[in-house]
């Protein structure tokens, strides 16, 4: 896991994830756009495709949210912070252990992914509501693949046999 | 408590929560010992005071004897036992097969926590595991109570039992999702919650307000912590030291302006004063003592709170011994 401090984090990247509202609108831009392609992009090639989504993953969200590449993007549901980016990995919230400036337990020069993500979460339109969403496990065999092509073959909504209708 | 709500395991804790007594739970120093005696000797001095006793998982990130071991310990000698399960140090396969054992050996209540982070512990070169986070562990708990199955859904062919808990921070940032967070929590399973070291009742009450207008006093129960200061100098290092714990300057103040030899005191005056403030505000359910190293105060400070006799023990319950098995 790398973790950046706030001071070196790509130009432009803090002020796009601030404005939750545009990324929104590029998120469901983005997702309608691949879901009519890549079916094409899949037949003329399945690993020239499933390289290029990974490869453009890595650099578009490596640059803006400093993606993990854990291959099962919730960014949409989490404020636009990739939650992965918090040293415990949380997906459903903060834990007890936030500074009372706002700054993580563990890293006290990085601002809570959590504070953060709430924080832009409620400037969202469409998917302000999805971080009350409990989300499941992460699948680690997922690690280091797109998620791009995860969602859209739908691997990344599997969720552990015994998980649903608990 | 309005709704009847389904019995979950009849632990001990459940059943004082469920008949509407206020309850009262302890926090266990975990020994850095392999004898047995050290355990027993902590839980002496709470048993009688409180309803269960919660054994800690590492709290700190810090070694120390293992919530499981001291469970077991505990369990074999009739005590109420809270097993406190981290995410830090193991993941899904441990934890799962770690919370049979702990139904098998007579553990019915658990903690769900996320956990402290290996870098405030005393080793923090070692791998952080944080493979489910704290809701997904609650209701992996609750999977197996309800459902019967491992996360795999493989069957189990006896389901465990457990009272379901849950910790809440009320006063950490951001403090406006700290009730929707508790909230996510009693739909992942939380039965009852434990709350952070409580030293500035207006957050408290503001956070419960906001717990009362989602209604979720009435679906968990919930227990503030609590404990005492021993000095300004461990209330100066707590604030800034321990994660997530909010001391506000006035509690600070109020102990440097106290003799430094009845700092002590006037510690365990603030605690009692903060457990009779929290007994007053509407959805609070109980109280959890945490008396980092001075078992010895929690007694005094559950009975000058006005909060002794507990409910009267069994027999079983008086000896810290295992009885002798039957062949």
């Amino acid at each position: 896991m790398t973790h950046m401090p706030e001071a070196r984090r790509w130009p432009g990247s803090e002020w796009l994830k601030d404005h939750p509202r545009l990324l929104e609108v590029v998120y469901d831009a983005a997702k309608a756009l691949l879901e009519r392609s890549y079916p094409l992009m899949k037949r003329l090639s399945p690993t020239l495709a499933q390289r290029l989504l990974l490869w453009s993953e890595e650099l578009v969200k490596g640059y803006l949210f400093n993606c993990q590449m854990c291959g099962q993007c919730i960014l949409h549901s989490t404020g636009m912070t990739c939650p992965m980016n918090c040293p415990k990995n949380l997906r459903n919230g903060p834990c007890g252990g936030v500074r009372a400036d706002g700054h993580c337990e563990v890293i006290p020069e990085m601002p809570c992914v959590w504070v953060q993500a709430w924080r832009r979460s409620q400037r969202m339109v469409h998917y302000r509501e999805e971080i009350l969403l409990i989300q499941p496990p992460v699948n680690r065999t997922l690690e280091h693949t797109s998620a791009w092509v995860n969602m859209l073959e739908g691997v990344d909504a599997q969720t552990p046999p015994g998980w649903n209708d608990g | 408590m309005t709704k009847p709500r389904p019995l979950r395991a009849d632990s001990r804790l459940e059943r004082v929560l469920r008949s509407g007594r206020f309850a009262v739970t302890a926090e266990l120093n975990a020994p850095d010992s392999a004898d047995p005696e050290d355990v027993y000797r902590n839980a002496l001095v709470l048993a009688e005071v409180c309803d269960a006793i919660n054994a800690t998982d590492g709290s700190g990130a810090n070694c120390h004897m293992s919530s499981m071991g001291c469970c077991a310990l505990l369990t074999r000698a009739g005590y109420e036992a809270v097993l406190q399960v981290s995410c830090r140090d193991r993941n899904r396969i441990g934890i799962q097969g770690d919370l049979l054992g702990a139904a098998a050996m007579g553990v019915k209540n658990v903690l769900c926590l996320t956990g402290d982070d290996v870098s405030v512990g005393d080793q923090p070169q070692a791998k952080r595991v944080f493979d489910l986070d704290s809701i997904q562990l609650l209701r992996t708990a609750r999977i197996m109570r309800d459902k019967g199955v491992f996360l795999s859904g493989r069957k189990l062919s006896t389901p465990p039992r457990f009272f379901l808990g849950a910790a809440a921070n009320p006063f950490a940032p951001p403090r406006e999702f700290r009730h929707l967070r508790l909230l996510k929590k009693v739909e992942a399973g939380a039965d009852f919650i434990q709350t952070q070291y409580c030293f500035d009742v207006p957050v408290l009450a503001e956070f419960m307000r906001r717990v009362r207008d989602l209604g979720l006093h009435e679906r968990v129960y919930i227990l503030v912590g609590v404990g005492p200061l021993r000095s300004e100098k461990a209330a100066e290092f707590m604030r800034t030291k321990v994660p997530g714990v909010w001391i506000p300057d006035a509690i600070v103040e109020r102990l440097r302006k106290t003799p430094k030899k009845q700092q002590r005191e006037e510690g365990k005056r603030i605690c009692i004063e903060i457990i009779q403030q929290v007994r007053e505000i509407e959805g609070v359910h109980g109280v959890h003592v945490m008396a980092y190293r001075q078992e010895e105060t929690v007694a005094e400070i559950i009975q000058r709170a006005g909060l002794l006799p507990r409910r009267p023990r069994n027999g079983r319950e008086r000896s810290r011994r295992p009885a002798p098995r039957k062949p």
